[in-house]
């Protein structure tokens, strides 16, 4: 029992002097672990003769009692004081800045095409793509734009010497998925067009979404909301807007749509050269040539198709005031649309 | 198209004021795009009157004049004008005007001589071009009249956007019978009295492609006055239309032009040999035109040909040989009506663009030849004397324009437009534009008139009903909808994520032109087969480009030479690849970084981002479809790419694309410094997604074993993952490569790799002795197979 003694004092001492965590586990490890000192007594009472055993065991456990309350007190005590170390080391510069990438963005082109995208999406259209190289049919003849139509002077034409072309408004598009997916058809065709012809109002390459909707009773009158409700959703602002009539070979009636200025709300300025209107986009009512050209019969389906210039959208959400930036890609020009 | 106010007014009277009249056009479908002033801003002129004109005593080219109209006395004026004669009436500038351009007249003394105003040219009122002179006023207008007024300067000009289907409003009286329409108004033009003939000259006319041109108006006129000159009011209102005055005899066919839209030719009698026949060119025929160009004409353009050849291109531009000379006096007049069909396109292929072949191809009203005629014969008589011979209109009956009864179904108006039109309204709108009605009940006949091309179909009809109606009038209304829930598709990553994931992960998005500069295309490419624009912009832009690369490198270029340093960028677009003269088309992303991997920042070492900073984006993109375990990079040499730091992307034997460093001698000679790097994968076969399929997660504890391998540089980690793999026979979970060390103990060609095995069970607890057995086995095998070391 003496030895007993002994090793309570010892251990108790050795865990009043442990200075950490790690020194007082190894303690703990020394004495009541798999091998400790304690656990080896434990191990030897069934060697004692019978009438002793009980007597020890009460004194090895009463030890282990003893040990494991120190330790507990040792710990909790150390705990405290790395807790207090831990406050005292002193305050960080919280207005360091954070580490590691920062993030990119979308182009505005991009991001206004999603913005289009979503808002017809949600209105039950799908999203169709095409060639770029496109040939005299697609881009011209299914349109109602025989050779020699003086419409063609609207659609100055990258050609490739075969008869091939890049394609000049997204329509072909909707040509094609109309031939693909036949009537009923609700779509919007997404995509950069080319148009040979560059100044500061004019990029040889820029970004269309154009629109079909064919069914049995479509009217100008639908067109008329769907278009009203899109400038509404894309600017979150009830707009002024018109419907002017106008002319294209593939619509009939067609009209050109115009929104309040948004730069001063149609009060007459520079920009909307004193009237008050912007040009948004071009529509109007599918010319049944067209349908035809598709296979569909205008005695019994019609519909609307409509246009838009997505440079043109953003130059007016966004208060971009040259088209050249677009396609600049200066990275601080970029960096302007890395929000939202 | 420009049209002047003041001179609509004469031909209908509607009361509105300008802005209304603008906002009324637009919304009718003849859309204004501009209302300015038909002259600048001046004050304080008046019509003065040169009483007298003397030599300055001390100046060669001065006069002084004695000027009446501003004021009860004479104004002593002094003037450097060498057209300035006692006589004249001029516009006098007073002591206290205010010129163009803000320019204000005060009192002077010039060489010794009081002046106390100026004689003005047209130039100096913003009036014409004309410097070689005072601009010289009609002698009835009223010496001391305010000259604004006697000009009837305060006119507006509209400049008008016509559509192509709409060649009927390029004239006065297309504009008047719009405005008319509009506002429901009475057309009032002016009136036309065939001139009586005063000799029998005749020239021969012979309509030998009577399709392309079936009717032809002609007249010949002696005996006019060369010297005659164009009256101020014409030229007036040519300047105000856009057009310049020349002579009488041009400025009159003009003028009819802009009244009628009806473009007319005048001959020189003398340079027509025998007749005129307007027939197709013949082959190898040859023009110089009146701007003195000469053309070798096509076989399809009709021409207007003497016996000797050529004279004109027909509806497009004269020739030079027979046109009006400063000393014409003996003139043939031609107004024809040429189809639309004989013109459309020509004037275009010639590279030309005429007020005449612009109307021509539109359509031009086939039935007012002989008014126009008369109209012009009288104006020229009128200003320039002349003896009328007889109006031969030369036709051939069965070539007629025809305007065919269009069927019109009240019913289809309703449901095109989506507005219900009062049958009544429809009818008087109908007529309002000048078209017969024929029928009742539910099938209209229309028929359009003459002037009209554009009107063949049901559908053009109802447009007309719509603009006259009002497109205001349309309500906005909901249509039934498809009830078909669109797809959304899991099977793969959409292009919106991808974006997003580089933009999320530093990168912004360029968007560059699909043609690039083939030099550029060709060092990066050399020797790949393009596809060439047979007519680009600029030989910069000159053929599609067969890679994002080259407009990604043209945008680090620029963006480098704005001194950004570190630059990362994206792209998504289409490619054009050439094999064999087939051209494939394929949506691609490309990335392209350079300069430090992180934006500068403290508590981060600064150092270049290089291949695995670029490969990390790549792994993440294809991280979101789920196989990027699938895909191997395969070291491979490329044509743009550094030989030793590019690789192939593979998905199994399926090339996805490339990433790797741009070739230092390619960087080199793009004056790149530092190398960018470079990926590009078609997104197509790359980017097809795995739905997620849920499996169990082990219950059962991991154990974690390091592992430092010593092995050839030309060890690849795949060989050596490959080897770990096949000991673990399937204990491992995941191996991490947490250093790759070269240096101090490690042998030069050598590289020490240490990998973290993470080893597991699914059903059980792995043991110690379990794990040390695995990883003996991994040590044993890539000793044997990779003559591996492991390092302590
Ligand atoms: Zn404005």
């Amino acid at each position: 029992m003496k030895d007993l003694d002994s090793l309570i004092k010892r251990t108790l001492e050795q865990i009043a002097s442990s200075s950490d965590l790690a020194a007082l586990d190894a303690v703990r490890v020394g004495v009541l672990g798999k091998k400790g000192s304690i656990t080896e007594q434990l191990k030897l009472l069934g060697q004692l003769p019978a009438g002793e055993r009980r007597a020890a065991g009460a004194a090895i456990n009463e030890a282990k009692d003893r040990i494991s309350a120190a330790l507990d007190l040792r710990r909790a005590g150390l705990e405290d004081e790395a807790v207090g170390r831990d406050l005292a080391a002193g305050n960080i510069d919280v207005t360091l800045p954070g580490r590691g990438e920062r993030t990119g963005g979308l182009h505005p082109v991009t991001r206004t095409r999603f913005r289009i995208e979503a808002i017809f999406r949600q209105a039950g259209f799908s999203v169709a793509e095409g060639p770029e190289v496109e040939d005299d049919f697609y881009n011209f003849e299914a349109l109602n734009i025989p050779a020699d139509h003086p419409a063609r002077a609207m659609h100055d034409t990258f050609y490739f010497g075969d008869g091939r072309l890049l394609r000049t408004h997204t329509s072909p598009v909707q040509i094609r998925a109309m031939q693909k997916d036949g009537v009923p058809i609700r779509v919007i065709a997404p995509g950069p067009v080319y148009r040979r012809d560059s100044d500061v109002t004019h990029s040889p390459m820029f970004h269309q979404v154009e629109g079909l909707v064919i069914d049995e009773d479509i009217s100008l009158a639908n067109l008329k909301g769907m278009l009203a409700g899109f400038a509404e959703q894309f600017f979150e602002k009830p707009r002024g807007m018109r419907f002017r009539p106008s002319y294209f070979p593939f619509t009939e009636p067609s009209a050109e749509v115009d929104i309040q200025c948004v730069f001063c709300d149609g009060a007459g300025c520079r920009l909307c050269k004193q009237t008050g209107w912007l040009e948004i986009l071009g529509c109007g009512m599918v010319h049944p040539n067209v349908l035809r050209a598709c296979g569909v019969d205008p005695e019994r389906w019609q519909g609307y198709a409509f246009g838009m210039g997505i440079e043109r959208l953003a130059m007016l959400r966004y208060s971009v005031n040259d088209l050249r930036l677009f396609f600049e890609n200066d990275l601080r020009f970029l960096a302007q649309f890395n929000r939202g | 198209m420009r049209v002047s106010l003041a001179w609509l007014n004469e031909w209908v009277e509607t009361g509105w004021d300008a802005a209304t009249l603008c906002r009324r056009l637009t919304m009718g479908g003849i859309e204004v795009e501009s209302i300015e002033p038909a002259a600048a801003a001046f004050t304080g002129v008046m019509v003065g009157e040169v009483l007298s004109v003397e030599r300055h005593p001390d100046a060669d080219k001065l006069t002084v004049c004695q000027v009446a109209g501003g004021g009860a006395q004479a104004l002593q004026i002094v003037c450097g004008a060498p057209n300035v004669r006692a006589g004249m009436k001029a516009p006098l500038a007073l002591e206290g005007a205010t010129l163009p351009g803000g320019l204000v007249i005060r009192r002077a003394n010039l060489r010794g001589v009081e002046s106390a105003g100026m004689l003005c040219s047209g130039r100096e009122l913003g009036l014409s071009e004309d410097q070689d002179g005072l601009l010289e006023l009609p002698a009835q207008l009223a010496t001391g009249a305010p000259f604004r007024e006697a000009l009837k300067l305060d006119d507006s000009i509209l400049t008008l956007n016509v559509t192509p289907n709409r060649g009927d409003v390029l004239s006065m009286i297309g504009v008047a019978r719009e405005v008319a329409a509009i506002a429901d108004r009475k057309l009032t033009p002016p009136h036309i009295e065939p001139v009586t003939a005063v000799h029998h000259a005749k020239f021969a006319v012979r309509l030998e492609a009577p399709a392309g041109c079936p009717r032809f108006a002609g007249r010949i006129i002696k005996s006019l006055d060369p010297k005659a000159r164009t009256p101020l009011w014409m030229s007036e209102r040519l300047r105000r239309a856009g057009l310049r005055p020349i002579s009488p005899i041009v400025d009159v066919t003009n003028y009819v032009m802009l009244e009628f839209g009806q473009p007319m030719h005048a001959y020189d009698l003398r340079r027509l040999s025998s007749h005129i026949e307007v027939r197709k060119a013949r082959p190898g025929e040859r023009l110089t035109l009146l701007d003195g160009r000469e053309i070798a004409i096509d076989t399809d353009t009709l021409v207007i040909a003497d016996a000797v050849g050529p004279v004109g291109l027909a509806g497009i531009m004269g020739g030079e040989k027979s046109g009006i000379a400063a000393d014409t006096a003996d003139v043939f007049l031609e107004v024809a009506f040429f189809a639309p069909d004989a013109i459309a396109g020509r004037a275009r292929r010639y590279g030309m663009l005429t007020d005449a072949s612009q109307r021509f191809e539109r359509g031009v009203d086939p039935r007012q030849q002989e008014r126009a005629l008369e109209r012009a014969t009288r104006l020229l008589m009128d200003i320039a004397g002349g003896q009328p011979g007889p109006a031969v209109l030369t036709q051939v009956e069965t070539q007629q324009p025809k305007r065919p009864s269009v069927t019109l179904r009240p019913e289809r108006v309703a449901s095109l437009l989506g507005v219900q039109v009062p049958r009544s309204d429809l009818e008087d709108i109908l007529r309002r534009l000048g078209m017969q009605v024929a029928g009742a009940g539910d099938m209209l006949g229309v028929i359009p008139p003459s002037h009209r091309f554009d009107i063949a179909i049901e559908q053009d009809l109802i447009e007309e009903i719509g603009r006259i109606h009002g497109y205001d009038e349309i309500p906005r209304k909901d249509a039934k909808v498809l009830q078909r829930p669109q797809p959304a598709t899991e099977q793969r990553v959409s292009r919106e994520r991808l974006m997003l994931l580089l933009a999320d992960r530093g990168y912004q998005e360029a968007i560059t032109y699909s043609f690039v500069d083939a030099r550029t295309q060709r060092l990066l490419f050399p020797g790949r087969e393009t596809l060439a624009l047979a007519n680009p912009i600029s030989a910069e832009l000159g053929e599609m480009r067969v890679s994002l690369w080259p407009g990604l490198i043209e945008v680090l270029r620029g963006n480098l030479r704005r001194q950004q340093e570190r630059v990362r960028l994206f792209e998504v677009g289409t490619r054009f690849e050439m094999k064999g003269g087939k051209l494939a088309e394929s949506q691609v992303i490309a990335g392209l970084i350079t300069g430090p991997a992180l934006p500068e920042q403290w508590g981060a070492d600064k150092r270049g981002a290089d291949f695995y900073d670029l490969k990390s984006d790549v792994e993440a993109l294809f991280g979101l479809t789920g196989r990027g375990g699938a895909i191997s990079y395969i070291a491979a040499p490329h044509e743009c790419l550094h030989p030793g730091r590019s690789a192939a992307v593979m998905a199994g034997d399926t090339p996805l694309g490339w990433l790797g460093q741009l070739h230092p001698e390619t960087s080199r000679k793009l004056e790149i410094r530092d190398p960018p790097w470079l990926f590009e994968l078609a997104i197509d076969p790359s980017f097809r997604s795995e739905v997620p399929v849920f499996s169990d997660i082990s219950r059962f504890p991991a154990i974690r074993r390091d592992l430092a391998v010593v092995i050839d540089e030309a060890t690849t980690l795949d060989e050596l993952k490959k080897a770990v793999n096949l000991a673990a026979k399937g204990l491992l979970r995941e191996l991490h490569v947490f250093d790759v060390y070269r240096g101090a103990g490690v042998e030069a060609g050598r590289k020490s790799v240490a990998l973290g095995l993470i080893l597991q069970e699914t059903s059980r607890t792995l043991t110690d002795v379990e794990a040390d057995t695995v990883i003996a086995a991994v040590v044993a095998l890539v000793k044997g197979d990779l003559k591996a070391a492991i390092r302590g």
